[in-house]
């Protein structure tokens, strides 16, 4: 089933009414992506081209760890390039060569445009195909946008993939495979390779690949699975070059992860009878595991600010298994399509913002006093001193939650900060 | 463009936040896209304030730029004046909003608000942080006090009998490196010799405070990156002096407390110090002898790189291979400080041109900024920190200045931590097989922590002409301790490319050890 039949079935009226705010947005942009992307992707090397505004950026959200070698800077454009004095292209030759001098290893050299270089109309992928051509055989230039402009946090994810794509094989016609997009840690990987395999399912491959150097390769046969929910464009284009997406909720949880495992192995044609056989060992571990941690959520009120599209599923998933209830799920877009199993899963009454008007969200969230509030770290430690507990939000994409063996982890992410205000005497 | 891997300063409008953030009952509108809020985090993360920064961002996204962003701005301004009644409104550009041309200045006057309204000009793409704050600062003392100039010749007004004298602190701002702790180590120094402090300015500072500066003696520019200017102002316009020395280190400290007791006529012929002023002892103890000729590297904002090159050199013995800044309006200040310590000064905001510096002279330590801490683990060097930019635990909870003889103290201890202790140096130096303590192993007392050489990585060495080392030389500079050998490889192989050498032995090895010294 595609995106478009399933929006049929689905229709707009399902889940819960979506309130749209437009206002002041306390969010990140999409060059954030990098500091994870460029752990995941070991041999690529992302080279913004913006402003000293886009290197501070990075620097203030990866400078804490100390690089020997860092994967990422920024061409930081100068006067002389906006008053033309310059050439553009001319410049950025120079600069990717001093990149590729000093970092020979890098196979992949993404050109990442920020909201300066959109303005100025700088074309980077004009610019990526002529330095493509230039080190072919050495180093592939890929351009993608980041720009808060038109991209917000995890989007910056979404852009890149999306400009992977070309770079994708194909996968020779009649060649079934399953593709799961979305950046997931390691060690989340390895065990969804283990339980596909179990499943008889295979071969599976990952995008963002560890190396593009095996990159998967793409057919009209090739099966997706969306491991997260902020890839539009992404999920978008593959099924353009003919891959089939599996509509599903997202593995977070039990219940997401057996419907999103589930998802896969029907379409592939496993018996439910094997399904339940293999996952049985996971699924029981887990029920052990989040049944400490539900004990400790049940019954509280959460309050979700938008951040990185996570928040529909993890709220799903807080409510359904952990017994919370949600007060507000705010996300800074939401993808009717690709989030409509999630939103089935919903409490009808849920309020639920697509957007933000960042001073009104703090209005509604001081009078509600939830117990919890999931936000980005401009705003939690204000807001702890408040007396409000909070979640800060960017660790849900900088740590393992996916799958059945995250579940209690994800939970107890939650369950941290409530635990401290309770354990602190200070 | 410019290739930048890190950057030693943010755009300047982080400047202007830094000093409306610092101060009370001020607000700055900042046009800008979607995103730039990250800024919060360094207020509120790295500095860990308990309240969001006084700025109101208008966030624009591809959907404004039709031709709606002055509408988006006029509106932001408006609601938050609404919302958060200041008694000064601040309002800038960021770097994209400067393309855009909106003249945010020029709407804002537009609106007529009961307040006083300050546009910033602030060049995104010529200057940087430092220089936003202190043309903020500059903008704003002189918005506030252009009205209370007294005519051109006028004398100072006399100190009222039995008033205590008092001075301005300016300079001091929020995501400042230990600005906190200076402001209180500086208000216990004035203390001790009977000056008050009047206004701390921006830090804490309302904009009625800003109108109470002329009511000091005297000015104190503890940043002068930050606060020449303004000071520089008051001095034209209201006759008051400024003390310009730093107290960052004893030498500097000591005469820094002579200067202000002369701003107010007071004659000091022995400078109290305190009990707890334990830096000089400290450093004469016998336990730091081994420190004496310890090659420094120094880098960082002008005023922090000046004061280090003093104490390493006066207070702690070192030796400076080399000194640097990336404050290019204190340029001179450093080129002269390098030429009295006969080094080559290094005046750059090119990373990469401090990273290969650094390699070049394999100093024995470096004091910088977080971005030194960098290039010093790249290198294997032992590092600490003298100035911003700084990551979170360079905002330590416990008191931890750098001006005052508190602040020597600090220092003493923070720069000598990294190094290698005496008599470990010596054992390693002795025995080099141990499974433990053994040539690459760092420091022991620094536990785990790894400062060796990333292994394989491309060097910024140029290609050298071709010469080779003999088997059992390259056996023999293995034995000389791992934080002198970069040097000791150096010296070496430029002795013997100097005389034409094509194969260094381990004659030519002691040769040039007996040329160069240690």
């Amino acid at each position: 089933m595609t995106v478009a039949s399933l929006s049929a079935t689905v229709g707009a009226d399902i889940g819960p009414k979506i309130n749209r705010e437009r206002g002041q947005r306390q969010v990140f942009c999409g060059l954030a992506g990098i500091v994870w992307l460029h752990r995941k992707i070991q041999d690529a090397f992302f080279l913004v081209v913006g402003s000293r505004t886009c290197a501070h950026l990075l620097q203030s959200a990866a400078g804490v760890m100390i690089f020997a070698e860092p994967r990422f800077a920024t061409a930081i454009l100068q006067e002389r390039d906006l008053a033309g004095l310059a050439d553009c292209n001319q410049e950025l030759d120079r600069v990717v060569g001093e990149v590729i001098q000093r970092r020979p290893t890098i196979k992949t050299l993404f050109l990442v445009g920020s909201c300066p270089s959109e303005v100025i109309k700088l074309d980077l992928h004009k610019a990526a195909e002529r330095l493509s051509e230039h080190y072919r055989d050495q180093v592939r230039v890929i351009a993608y946008s980041a720009s808060g402009l038109e991209t917000t946090f995890t989007q910056g994810e979404d852009t890149c993939l999306h400009a992977l794509l070309p770079e994708l094989p194909v996968r020779p016609e009649g060649e079934r495979s399953l593709l799961i997009v979305g950046t997931l840690p390691d060690v989340v990987e390895d065990q969804f390779k283990r339980l596909f395999g179990e499943l008889g399912i295979g071969p599976v491959e990952f995008l963002p690949p560890r190396h593009l150097a095996d990159a998967p390769a793409v057919g009209r046969n090739t099966l997706l699975l969306l491991a997260q929910p902020f890839l539009s464009e992404t999920a978008r284009a593959l099924q353009k070059r003919g891959a089939t997406l599996i509509p599903a909720p997202y593995p977070f949880g039990i219940e997401g992860s057996r419907a999103w495992f589930w998802a896969a192995a029907k379409t592939w044609g496993v018996s439910r009878e094997r399904f339940e056989a293999v996952i049985a060992p996971a699924v029981e571990r887990a029920a052990k595991g989040l049944s400490r941690q539900r004990d400790l959520l049940a019954g509280k009120r959460i309050w979700f600010l938008p951040d990185s599209q996570l928040e529909v599923p993890i709220a799903r998933f807080l409510h359904r298994e952990c017994g919370m209830e949600l007060i507000e799920v705010a996300t800074p877009f939401l993808d009717r399509q690709l989030i409509a199993e999630e939103l089935a899963l919903l409490p009808p009454q849920v309020s639920l913002t697509e957007g933000q008007d960042l001073e009104q969200q703090l209005v509604r969230l001081r009078a509600a006093r939830p117990d919890l509030t999931v936000c980005g770290l401009g705003l939690a430690n204000p807001l702890e001193a408040k007396g409000l507990r909070t979640k800060w939000s960017i660790e849900l994409v900088f740590t393992p939650i996916h799958g059945f063996d995250q579940a209690a982890d994800l939970a107890e992410l939650f369950v941290r900060p409530l635990l401290r205000a309770e354990r602190l005497r200070v | 463009m410019q290739l930048t891997l890190w950057s030693y300063e943010g755009p300047p409008h982080i400047g202007a936040m830094r000093v409306a953030a610092s101060m009370r009952d001020t607000h700055l509108i900042l046009h800008a896209p979607q995103g730039d809020t990250y800024a919060d985090l360094l207020f509120t993360m790295i500095e860990r304030r308990t309240s969001r920064p006084p700025v109101t961002y208008t966030t624009f996204q591809a959907r404004e730029l039709g031709g709606d962003t002055a509408e988006l701005f006029l509106s932001s301004l408006r609601a938050a004046y609404e919302r958060f009644r200041p008694e000064l409104l601040l309002v800038g550009e960021s770097c994209t909003a400067e393309l855009l041309q909106d003249q945010p200045g020029a709407l804002a006057r537009g609106m007529q608000l009961p307040i006083p309204v300050l546009p910033l000009e602030l060049p995104a793409y010529t200057r940087k942080e430092n220089w936003g704050a202190a043309e903020t600062l500059y903008q704003i003392v002189r918005a506030l006090l252009k009205d209370r100039v007294p005519p051109p010749g006028s004398a100072r007004p006399q100190r009222p009998a039995g008033h205590q004298p008092t001075a301005n602190l300016l300079g001091p701002t929020a995501l400042g490196f230990r600005c906190r702790d200076d402001v209180v180590e500086v208000e216990r120094l004035l203390d001790s010799i009977g000056i008050g402090v009047n206004v701390v300015v921006p830090l804490s500072a309302s904009p009625a405070d800003i109108r109470r500066l002329p009511e000091a003696d005297f000015n104190i520019c503890l940043h002068p990156e930050i606060a020449e200017q303004t000071g520089e102002w008051l001095r034209r316009h209201f006759a008051q002096p400024m003390v310009k020395t730093v107290p960052i280190g004893i030498g500097a400290t000591r005469e820094f407390l002579k200067e202000c007791a002369a701003a107010v006529g007071l004659v000091l012929d022995s400078v109290p110090e305190p009990d707890w002023s334990r830096m000089p002892w400290y450093s004469r103890s016998v336990d730091s002898t081994y420190l004496t000729g310890k090659r420094v590297f120094v880098f960082g904002d002008a005023t922090h790189a000046l004061a280090a090159a003093r104490i390493a050199v006066e207070e702690l013995g070192f030796r400076l291979v080399g000194l640097g800044t990336y404050s290019r309006e204190y340029a001179r200040e450093v080129r002269e400080a390098a030429r009295r310590y006969e080094v080559e000064p290094l005046i750059t905001d090119d990373y990469l041109e401090v990273e290969k510096r650094v390699a070049e002279l394999q100093p024995d330590l470096v004091l910088g900024t977080q971005m030194e801490r960098h290039i010093a683990k790249r290198l294997g060097i032992p590092c600490a920190v003298i100035s911003a930019p700084v990551h979170i635990q360079d905002f330590p909870a416990r008191y931890a200045p750098q001006m005052g003889f508190e602040g020597a103290n600090v220092i003493f201890d923070t720069w000598v931590h990294p190094l290698m202790m005496g008599l470990e140096e010596h054992l390693i130096t002795m025995f080099r097989e141990d499974f433990e303590f053994h040539e690459d192993a760092p420091p022991s007392h620094l536990g785990s922590i790894q400062t060796r050489p990333v292994q394989g990585s491309p060097a910024f060495a140029e290609p050298g002409p071709s010469i080779v080392w003999a088997a059992d030389a390259e056996q023999e500079l293995k034995k000389i301790p791992f934080f002198v050998r970069g040097k000791a490889r150096r010296n070496t192989e430029r002795f013997a490319a100097e005389r034409g050498i094509k194969t260094i032995t381990v004659e030519t090895l002691y040769d040039a050890k007996a040329h160069f010294g240690r």
